[in-house]
């Protein structure tokens, strides 16, 4: 068995705790990408439009794009659904991390929460360069260094039927 | 943490992969609770959700089916069209007609190229057919004259490099356009001074018309054009588009039914900021004395001497122009006259100056006009400016609720309701939430160009929406006209609208220089 099969060994509190933590970012994912899904007329467009800082110029020339703007939609409803589902099943939980920061990121950097900058969308907070994006994408991370799925989630059969 | 010592593991390394056990089920399985949490949440809230939109359903019951397209102008003969005036006006007539200038088609084709998401083209050329023919064409600007006759040679809707069929012929008098046998109908887009004059020639000669706003400039004018489009029967429609915005449509529904409770007062305003919007429009560098007939510009105008100037940018002067109370108030007044049937007022008050255009003009650039609406308990407030772009909704405002309304249409009710108050008690309706809204057409952005095009897109002016088509109102408006003459009915804007936008707009501007409040004498039908 080679060694990245070996996972480390939680204690119950420690478990309990990735785990939740792991389903409270799991439920927040899932229900970001079914609102969406459920909203016909919802659109990347006036979040892609409203970016600002550094990276706004990448953003507004995606928003000017039709094709793009579908694409990001598209990615947007389904990605933020399946990684939901990822987290809060323990399926494919390192991908399903792995992309979320991804998201996030974007997420991040399309509005990253600037002394110098207000948005149009509105923000539940006041934010001085670090918000909840930034905190989630630790959050993540720390899940992909502490992985959980193994222990509880379909990822534990997948480990075992892939195992020789 | 002694207690709490018990490691926690995948699979021991030594099962198989056959062998799963009931832990493994167990624990593999073991957030499947959190998902069925969350399906009964998700549930839940759309259940909520559902009962709050049944609810208000139930206190509005606004028609949720989108206003159907009219029926496509009837085939066989087609109606034969002249137009006079080439102008701003006229272009964009001659277009919604469909008949563009080649070289606007070619503009937004390369506009499609350069930004995908501007689909103006696309969008026109699914335009609807009308089933007319451009026979005659007449502006006194040789320019305008010349580019009028492609244009309405132009049947395919084809660029510069396309076929173009017959062109119409050119006339150098309004007259000799309404005096030719193969003309049906008229479309008129000269300046304001010769909107009447026009009009009543042409009815008097049986041929339909259509009209731009507003209908008159002086009084007398209208009364006469009145009587001869009776007398003739002619088709006549003004130049409203609005008429056939999706929203106004809701809005009136809304008031039929009784939405917003006893209105007493309605808020309509106009905010540019912008030369052109303030009429400082550009000057053709082909235009001179020997390419301008200037005596036919005139016409009743007092005479002045040659000037670019004033033959550009005449809304500036009231020798030609109507001011804001012709230009714009009109469109305002329509709109609401369209959704709350609001007649002719019993008396108009009105002030305002030239505060930020001192560029010779005798004009104003800020203007109030209030209305009072004796009968119906309800005063009508216009405001205007042409130096602020700060823009103000149109605000209906009842005792049950209010009402604004621009492309979109949002109701909230007011706190103190009468009609509504077991309702907001039992907290069914909470007065911050729309109880209505209605936001015609398709997701995204719009490709709009500017600034005043974005403006009068705000104010319905430019495009509804028809069965999810961003459609442009002119087309339909025009579009009605012409199924009206083949039904032999009158239009949404027929000439007793016109009139009542006719005398409002005089009763405004007269209350402005007179510096008096003017009242209509509804018996003898005229302005004291
Ligand atoms: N419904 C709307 O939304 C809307 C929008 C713009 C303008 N309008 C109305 O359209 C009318 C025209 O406005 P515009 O902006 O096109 O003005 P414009 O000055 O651009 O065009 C007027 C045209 O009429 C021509 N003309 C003048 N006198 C003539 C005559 N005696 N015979 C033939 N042609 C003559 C001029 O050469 C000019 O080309 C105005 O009354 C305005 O109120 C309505």
């Amino acid at each position: 068995m080679s060694k990245k099969h070996i996972i480390a060994s939680y204690s119950n509190t420690q478990t309990f705790l990735l785990v939740a933590l792991r389903l409270l970012l799991g439920w927040y994912f899932l229900y970001e990408g079914i609102v969406k899904i459920a909203n016909p007329d919802w659109s990347s467009y006036g979040y892609l439009m409203d970016s600002q800082g550094f990276f706004a110029g990448i953003f507004h020339a995606m928003a000017a794009k039709a094709n793009v703007v579908a694409a990001a939609d598209w990615l947007n409803k389904w990605g933020l659904t399946l990684i939901g589902l990822g987290l809060l099943l323990g399926f494919l939980t390192q991908y399903a991390l792995f992309f979320g920061m991804l998201l996030l990121i974007m997420y991040y950097c399309s509005h990253p929460p600037l002394a110098s900058v207000t948005y149009l969308i509105p923000q539940e907070g006041s934010y001085l360069w670090v918000n909840k994006t930034l905190i989630e994408i630790f959050a993540m991370a720390l899940l992909m260094v502490f992985p959980t799925g193994q222990i509880v989630g379909i990822d534990r059969f997948i480990t075992k039927w892939t195992k020789k | 943490m002694k207690k709490d010592n018990k490691k926690q593991e995948i699979a021991s390394p030594n099962t198989s992969a056959q062998q799963i056990g009931r832990r493994d089920i167990i624990k593999g399985l073991a957030a499947i609770p959190v998902l069925g949490a969350f399906s009964y949440a998700w549930l839940r809230k759309n259940n909520i959700d559902e009962t709050y939109r049944k609810n208000m359903r139930e206190v509005v019951n606004l028609t949720s089916q989108p206003v159907e397209l009219a029926p496509s102008v009837k085939e066989g003969k087609p109606i034969r069209i002249g137009i006079i005036g080439f102008g701003i006006r006229g272009k964009q007539l001659m277009r919604a007609a469909g008949f563009p200038e080649p070289t606007w088609i070619d503009e937004q084709i390369k506009a499609h190229a350069e930004n995908k998401q501007n689909t103006n083209y696309q969008d026109y050329m699914e335009q609807e057919q009308l089933n007319i023919e451009i026979n005659g064409v007449c502006d006194i600007f040789s320019v305008y004259s010349r580019e009028a006759a492609i244009a309405g040679s132009n049947v395919n809707r084809e660029g510069a490099a396309g076929k173009m069929g017959k062109e119409p012929r050119q006339y150098k008098t309004y007259l000799e356009l309404l005096d030719a046998p193969d003309i049906d109908a008229v479309i008129i887009a000269a300046p304001d001074h010769w909107h009447a004059p026009m009009a009543i020639e042409a009815a008097k000669r049986g041929k339909h018309v259509y009209c731009e706003k507003p209908v008159s400039w002086t009084v007398p004018e209208t009364y006469e054009l009145v009587r001869v489009v009776k007398e003739k029967g002619i088709v006549f429609q003004l130049g409203h588009q609005g008429r056939q915005t999706e929203s106004y449509t809701r809005a009136k529904e809304a008031i039929d039914k009784n939405v917003l409770g006893k209105v007493n007062l309605i808020e309509v305003c106009t905010n540019r900021n912008d030369p052109n919007g303030a009429w400082v429009y550009d000057i053709h560098p082909e235009a001179s004395p020997s390419t301008i007939d200037w005596a036919q510009f005139l016409g009743q105008a007092p005479y002045h001497e040659f000037s670019l100037e004033r033959f550009f940018r005449w809304r500036c002067w009231w020798d030609y122009s109507t001011g804001l109370n012709g230009d714009l108030l009109t469109h305002e007044y329509d709109a609401l006259n369209q959704i709350m049937n609001l007649g002719i007022p019993g008396s108009v008050a009105s002030s305002g100056g030239i505060y930020f255009f001192k560029d010779g003009r005798t004009v104003p650039d800020v203007l109030q006009v209030v209305m009072e609406f004796p009968k119906q308990d309800l005063s009508f407030l216009y405001s205007a400016t042409l130096a602020s772009g700060r823009s103000r909704g149109k605000v209906i405002m009842g005792h049950d609720a209010n009402m604004e309304i621009s492309d979109r249409l949002v109701i909230k009710a007011d706190p103190e309701s009468t009609q509504y108050k077991k309702k907001i008690e039992e907290g069914l309706i909470d007065p911050n939430t729309p109880i209505y809204s209605f936001t015609p057409g398709k997701k995204g952005a719009d490709g709009f160009a500017t600034a005043t095009e974005q403006y009068f897109a705000s104010r319905g002016l430019l495009y509804t929406y028809r069965n999810g088509l961003r459609v442009d109102t002119t087309h339909l408006h025009i579009k009605e006209w012409l199924n009206c003459i083949h039904a032999g009915i009158q239009p949404s804007c027929n000439i007793d609208r016109a009139f009542e936008e006719g005398i409002s707009a005089h009763m405004s501007t007269k209350a402005l220089l007179e510096n008096r409040r003017v009242f209509w004498d509804a018996d003898k039908q005229v302005i004291v």
